[in-house]
């Protein structure tokens, strides 16, 4: 995973509550046995006219011009701005790797379903939550400018805009380190197998029926 | 020791290692696998070199792209069919036990896993599907996870986490005739919203939960999610115990009364705090249908649809109103004048022998109506269409003029050839209305199995508790 660096990016609106999963990539796609290539059909059903399955050339299906992320600049954003529980519905991972794939690398949201959330940070996409008023602000905001840019500083958890308005959000010390240094989980928790073959072994002598 | 909710309980006998910040390793008993979730994480620890850590963990079965008809045909969708043989090829070169898709065993992997005796008391079972929730209802701790956590728990057979808090819903009281476990789980999602559990577990008590049986616990279990919370519990009793016994991965004899001991423990502790408590009168609850796209815009059947302009919050307001657009319904439209183009009667919400014997005893003698285009049956399983079949259930079904298919998620999501087309109206025993799920323009609306056999039979919804009565 790559290092979660500081940055300025365009911020695109999506403002509906409860976006969830499959309106994020639609299920045709999971379909697909591989970590990449989502982005094209990020928000599927709303970005284009014509419906769409895998193997389908995207450059043939009429884009839904009045969809946010098919204008300028949003086509370009890195960051998305949201309303309530975001991310809800199905557990596919998928949702997240359509985000990254497009370009995103933040999502700020009042809130955020558990699953999608945990998820994001397992491929680097940083899920930012600011109290409803923050965003309600944020919104009217880059809904008068143009090119509404924000920056992500991770290190000092802090989300400010081009005026200088700095924003503290909080994080969980563990994944700010992961995301930081592009750690990945799987090797951290494995500096534990000791720990993990102990536990064990009292483990199937209290439960016998479980070991198999 | 300070009193605990089963949900302490559970957790604290899985826990490896904890941090001074309160995220722990905990370990994972039982791992589910299908094709959708499955392939990028078989990926991940060959390109790593890392072998599996607890290859008996793991049960896999694909269910989410199957065909529901002509099996001996094959898979006809190629990239469907590369993601299903994917996974038989990674069970065999793992060596992993995986019932396929011609395996009288098969079915949807929520049903399948209780159905094995794969889930039981105590486990804490994860599979990369949201839906996981649904074993809970074995006093067990289940979570769906993403496809990076199924490779961590390959690997490690553990998962980091962070504990939630504990919620206690408690259904009070009983049930009327016709009112089921779908139609408490909705009431449910009406009231404390599809966020309400965000950051929960959630315990399901009182009478009502404790009546039902398994099957009607691990529906509302399996829709815990829909409320926002990743696991929902609900305490082991003889009913949990009778339904585990002597099914195949169960405890051998010589270990049973050892379990069951052990099992009779995985209760909530009378003085146990729960963070939050909700209490709802189980004879308020009606038969419930959703009207929108989000499994909190639900109604009791005799209700009519909301006004947009009643929502004083601008937000809410505007949500009502898109759902209504996209549902393509009016505000103040009762329920029951509603008419639907498709049946959907399945998922792993609402496709075990019980939801089966509901619908079937309201579709007995009965004719489906003109006007609806398409009504399916669709089991869980296997072992649930044989057991339906020597019933003579599916009888009941083709002569009033239902689909009789083969086990899998089918029109739950639409991945495989069962799904709506743009505009179609489906009453569904799925467990997501949100747009496009069954297809896309597909409008779902979500009921019990016997509200489904009653909108087919009427070709509109209807309160089949009336029809009970004719
Ligand atoms: S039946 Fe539906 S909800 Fe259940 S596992 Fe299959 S797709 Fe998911």
């Amino acid at each position: 995973m790559e290092k979660f660096e500081k940055f300025t990016g365009i911020v695109a609106p999506m403002d509906r509550a409860n976006v969830d999963t499959d309106a994020i990539i639609p299920k045709q796609y999971l379909k697909s046995i591989k970590r990449s290539g989502f982005g094209p059909n990020l928000f599927d059903d709303w970005r284009y006219l014509d419906p769409g399955e895998p193997g389908i050339d995207n450059k043939e299906r009429r884009v839904n011009p009045d969809f946010v992320l098919n204008k300028t600049p949003y086509k370009y954003a890195q960051i998305l701005l949201a309303r309530e529980n975001f991310g809800c519905g199905s557990s596919r991972e998928h949702a997240v790797w359509a985000l990254t794939d497009f370009g995103f690398k933040v999502v700020i949201a009042p809130s955020f379903a558990d699953i999608f959330f945990n998820n994001s940070f397992k491929s680097g996409l940083l899920p930012i939550v600011l109290s409803p008023t923050i965003v309600d602000q944020l919104f009217e905001e880059l809904a008068d400018h143009e090119d509404y840019q924000l920056s992500i500083d991770l290190e000092n958890q802090i989300v400010s805009n081009s005026a200088g308005a700095q924003m503290p959000f909080e994080i969980d010390p563990f994944r700010k380190h992961c995301l930081l240094n592009g750690l990945d989980d799987i090797g951290l928790t494995l500096q534990h197998a000791d720990e993990i073959k102990a536990f064990e072994k009292e483990y199937y002598q209290r439960f016998p029926w479980l070991a198999a | 020791m300070t009193a605990q909710t089963l949900y302490d309980k559970v957790w604290q006998a899985h826990v490896v290692r904890e941090e001074d910040d309160g995220t722990a390793l905990l370990y994972i008993d039982r791992h589910l696998v299908h094709e959708v979730t499955s392939p990028q994480a078989f990926e991940g620890l060959q390109l790593n070199h890392r072998p599996l850590w607890r290859k008996v963990s793991i049960l896999a079965v694909p269910d989410h792209n199957v065909p529901t008809t002509d099996r001996e045909q094959g898979i006809t969708d190629p990239v469907a069919k590369i993601q299903v043989e994917t996974l038989d090829k990674n069970c065999v070169e793992f060596d992993l036990t995986e019932f396929r898709m011609n395996d009288l065993r098969q079915g949807i992997v929520h049903v399948i896993g209780p159905e094995q005796g794969a889930t039981l008391p105590g486990m804490t079972v994860v599979c990369g599907d949201s839906h996981t929730s649904t074993h809970g209802a074995f006093a067990a701790l289940a979570f769906g996870i993403g496809t990076s956590e199924v490779e961590h728990v390959m690997a490690t057979q553990c998962l980091i986490q962070k504990k939630s808090k504990n919620m206690r819903v408690t259904v009070d009281g009983k049930v009327g005739k016709g009112v089921t476990a779908k139609d408490i789980v909705l009431a449910i999602i009406g009231e404390i919203g599809t966020a309400g559990g965000t950051g929960y577990a959630i315990e399901f008590a009182g009478e009502a939960i404790r009546d039902l049986s398994m099957e009607g616990r691990m529906t509302v279990c399996n829709m815990t999610i829909e409320a926002g919370a990743r696991a929902g519990l609900i305490a082991c009793d003889q009913t949990t115990i009778d339904y585990v016994k002597g099914r195949p991965f169960a405890p051998k004899p010589e270990h049973w009364e050892m379990a069951v001991e052990y099992w009779n423990t995985l209760h909530s502790d009378d003085d146990a705090k729960f963070d939050r408590e909700v209490v709802i009168d189980a004879a308020s609850i009606e038969p419930q249908v959703t009207w929108g796209t989000s499994p909190e815009m639900v109604l009791p059947v005799s209700a009519a649809t909301p006004d947009p302009a009643a929502e004083a919050d601008a937000v809410k307001s505007d949500g009502i109103q898109k759902a209504l657009d996209y549902m393509g319904l009016q505000a103040g439209e009762p329920i029951e004048q509603v008419f639907v183009d498709k049946i959907f009667i399945g998922s792993c919400t609402n496709s075990r022998i019980e939801d089966l014997r509901d619908a079937a005893e309201v579709a007995k003698g009965r004719k489906v109506a003109d006007n609806v285009k398409l009504a399916m049956v669709v089991p869980g399983s296997g072992l649930v269409k044989q057991q339906a079949e020597q019933e003579g259930l599916d009888r009941i079904f083709i002569e009033a003029g239902f689909e009789w298919r083969e086990p899998g998620c089918s029109m739950c999501l639409a991945m495989n050839a069962d799904r709506l087309e743009p505009g179609e109206r489906c009453a569904s025993t799925s467990n997501r209305n949100f747009e496009g799920r069954q297809g896309q323009g597909g409008r779902t609306h979500l009921v019990s199995p016997a509200m489904a056999a009653a909108a087919a039979v009427k070709g509109h919804f209807t309160d089949v508790r009336n029809l009970w009565r004719v």
